[in-house]
């Protein structure tokens, strides 16, 4: 059998809504993913070490602050200097539209808003890392 | 409640019907669902009647209002007296922006100011703070020091005022600031009236900005109590709230269980640090949600009042009639709007008005539409206010002390959500008490646990939400968003370098020795932040002070 996808849900920032991280890593958990969660408050180099040390195929991160353009940005290139740009990225929260186009700019492969479906996020982690 | 004969006779008929006229025209249509649930996904009957209710007292358990146990209201008159206080939580960007928004909603109508914090000023961290970085101004006002709260009140009369400031863990600092910028208007703090939130677990529980351990952070509410018990007595000095525990995905019987359990926790730490339950318990309030269930959420109030009033007579043993009255703000339910077609919300909000309004609130914020998309601009904010405004003067259920006592079905679930909630408390007794709860994950749990139920149904289409899994439409991105300039980080840091340059170093360095000092021993710290503000040290080095002393709060991270 395939060794099951591994995922670290992560809140980076300051943030403490944490409903939706919560919701998404047990429906992964519940697809049969093995998922970690960082608790709160994560700096982008708390994330990516975690993301490394725990060899995760994909980092999953929630803000509902406003502080994406910032964060999201940050653990990407973060990510690459460490030579673990094959980690994808995928994101949620309260990100408005106009904000999207340069998130996924920045490499984040997809961002799901308010009223997003665990199925879909499910789907498409599953659809994207191919093992 | 009914006498025998009557009561007899309901039954009887109840039986006959039931046998007959029911099951008659269940045969020719039946009912859409299996089963009816609230909000909360409790089960429903078809109908309630006489023998629902018939074990309550009226006197003791619904009685009148202004009396205990307060079911029916905390005051005799209730909105005929005086209506609520209309408390629009607002706060972004600067200090400067976040004053004319005050001022525009006074202008509005608004009788009572609400201060939303960034996230920085609420975990303590000044705007230059590493932490800080993309933070700055996005979910409320940044405040450095007291040379922003000068700012942000600039132009309105603290006597004439009363003011919440959504603070928790530095909730010390900032009513320190607000104690010296009344100072500065020549208003002397007994005259003050509003309320900081201060109410730190429901922070561990839900909304994640707590600083200080446990212990140390008990002390620093402890502490609030005592001091303004002396010197600000109008002000509350907490809000013990459900509102988050409820928007992190808890049931309606939850909210009450979990937030009067803080509740008996801060009373018990005050009564340990030596104070006596009358001096304190007055100023107590609390926080609560409103969400779209209106008899569920009604009967939540109702519930919340009377156990309240029995757990402070009959557990703490308070003589005061003010010290077992719940008094209480509403917000209506953020979780429960849509980014799908946004306009729906004034309506979902509307409903959670009422709510809040026969469940007897004393003050009321208003959701505005775009609240799931971005922080509200004037105009949706302006509908949200209105929505209060007509629920107030228009739809006639201010004009009557309560009126849905007496129905059967709110009265059983009144009965229904006092029990279950009681249930919680006496469960997180036998944890020893709702910290040792927290810590040990049990009140976080049973919320997510709640939260993915209700995540699942949704996704299966057992629970609806409209616009959203039903009744979809095709649609474009909403226009016109509020947008917090970016630049704000960069202002505050420039306002930061200046303030620290004019100010008295040597007297700021004073101050926050005597406050390190008095942190190591167990004197009230309230005088030393107090005289710290004073000499404009910054929030961050007074909340630093007490981190070197008191260490950090680590979170139990649950699934």
């Amino acid at each position: 059998m395939d060794k099951p996808i591994r995922v670290l849900v992560a809140k980076p920032g300051l943030d403490g809504h944490d409903r939706g991280a919560k919701m998404i890593a047990r429906a992964l958990r519940d697809a049969g993913m093995e998922v970690i969660y960082t608790g709160l408050r994560q700096t982008p180099e708390q994330i990516v070490a975690a993301a490394i040390q725990e060899d995760v195929d994909i980092i999953g991160m929630s803000i509902l602050s406003g502080a994406h353009n910032h964060l999201f940005p940050k653990v990407i290139g973060l990510l690459k200097d460490q030579d673990a740009e094959d980690i994808m990225v995928i994101a949620g929260g309260v990100i408005p539209e106009d904000d999207i186009p340069a998130l996924k700019e920045a490499g984040v492969a997809a961002i799901f808003t308010p009223g997003a479906l665990t199925t879909e996020i499910v789907q498409f982690i599953r659809d994207n890392i191919k093992r | 409640m009914f006498e025998k004969e009557k009561f007899e006779q309901i039954k009887e008929a109840r039986k006959n019907w039931e046998e007959k006229d029911l099951n008659k025209s269940l045969s020719r249509s039946p009912e859409r669902k299996e089963e009816f649930k609230t909000g909360s996904g409790d089960i429903i009957e078809r109908l309630y009647t006489p023998e629902d209710i018939d074990d309550l007292d009226y006197m003791e358990e619904i009685g009148l209002p202004g009396q205990y146990p307060y079911t029916r209201g905390y005051q005799p008159t209730m909105y005929r007296g005086r209506l609520w206080t209309m408390r629009m939580y607002a706060g972004f960007s600067t200090a400067e922006e976040s004053n004319k928004r005050y001022k525009f909603l006074v202008d509005q109508g608004s009788t009572g100011l609400s201060v939303a914090f960034d996230l920085p000023t609420q975990i303590g961290y000044d705007s230059d703070h590493p932490l800080a970085e993309g933070e700055v101004g996005k979910v409320g006002v940044a405040i450095d020091s007291l040379a922003d709260m000068e700012i942000l009140f600039d132009g309105i009369n603290l006597e004439k005022v009363s003011t919440s400031m959504t603070i928790n863990s530095p909730a010390s600092v900032l009513l320190a600031m607000y104690i010296a910028v009344a100072d500065k208007q020549g208003v002397s703090p007994e005259k003050l009236r509003g309320t900081i939130q201060n109410d730190i677990l429901k922070e561990y529980i839900a909304r994640g900005t707590y600083i200080y351990p446990t212990e140390e952070s008990m002390r620093l509410i402890t502490d609030i109590f005592a001091y303004c018990s002396e010197n600000v007595p109008q002000w509350n000095t907490i809000s013990i709230s459900g509102y988050h525990i409820r928007e992190a995905g808890s049931t309606a019987a939850q909210e009450v269980g979990f937030t009067l359990a803080d509740g008996i926790a801060y009373v018990e730490a005050a009564i340990k640090a030596g104070l006596d339950v009358d001096s304190f318990a007055p100023r107590l309030s609390f926080f609560f949600n409103a969400h779209n269930d209106l008899l569920e959420e009604v009967a939540k109030y109702r519930a919340a009042r009377r156990l309240w009033a029995k757990i402070m007579k009959e557990r703490f043993g308070a003589k005061k009639p003010q010290s077992m009255m719940l008094k209480f703000h509403t917000q209506t339910g953020g979780s429960t709007l849509t980014a799908q077609q946004p306009d729906n919300n004034i309506v979902r909000v509307a409903i959670q008005t009422l709510a809040a309004v026969l469940g007897g609130t004393q003050s009321l914020h208003t959701n505005s539409k775009d609240e799931a998309l971005a922080l509200p601009t004037e105009d949706s904010v302006r509908i949200a206010l209105r929505t209060q405004q007509i629920v107030a003067y228009e739809s006639g259920v201010t004009n009557t002390v309560d009126p849905l006592a007496g129905s059967y079905y709110v009265e059983a679930k009144t009965k229904e959500i006092e029990d279950k909630a009681m249930e919680y408390i006496t469960k997180i007794d036998e944890l020893g008490g709702a910290p040792r709860a927290i810590d040990a994950g049990y009140i976080q749990k049973e919320i997510t646990d709640a939260a993915y139920k209700y995540q699942m149904d949704v996704e299966k289409g057992d629970v609806v939400v409209v616009g959203m899994n039903k009744f979809k439409v095709d649609e474009k991105a909403p226009q016109g968003l509020l947008k917090v300039d970016p630049m704000v980080g960069e202002m505050q840091k420039k306002k930061l370098v200046e303030l620290k340059a004019k100010r008295d170093n040597p007297a700021v360095t004073e101050k926050l020795t005597a406050l390190k000092k008095a942190c190591e021993g167990t004197e009230n710290l309230m005088p030393y932040i107090v005289e710290a503000v004073r000499e404009y040290a910054t929030l961050g080095e007074i909340c630093d002070v007490m981190r070197e002393v008191f260490g950090e709060y680590e979170q139990s991270v649950m699934l």
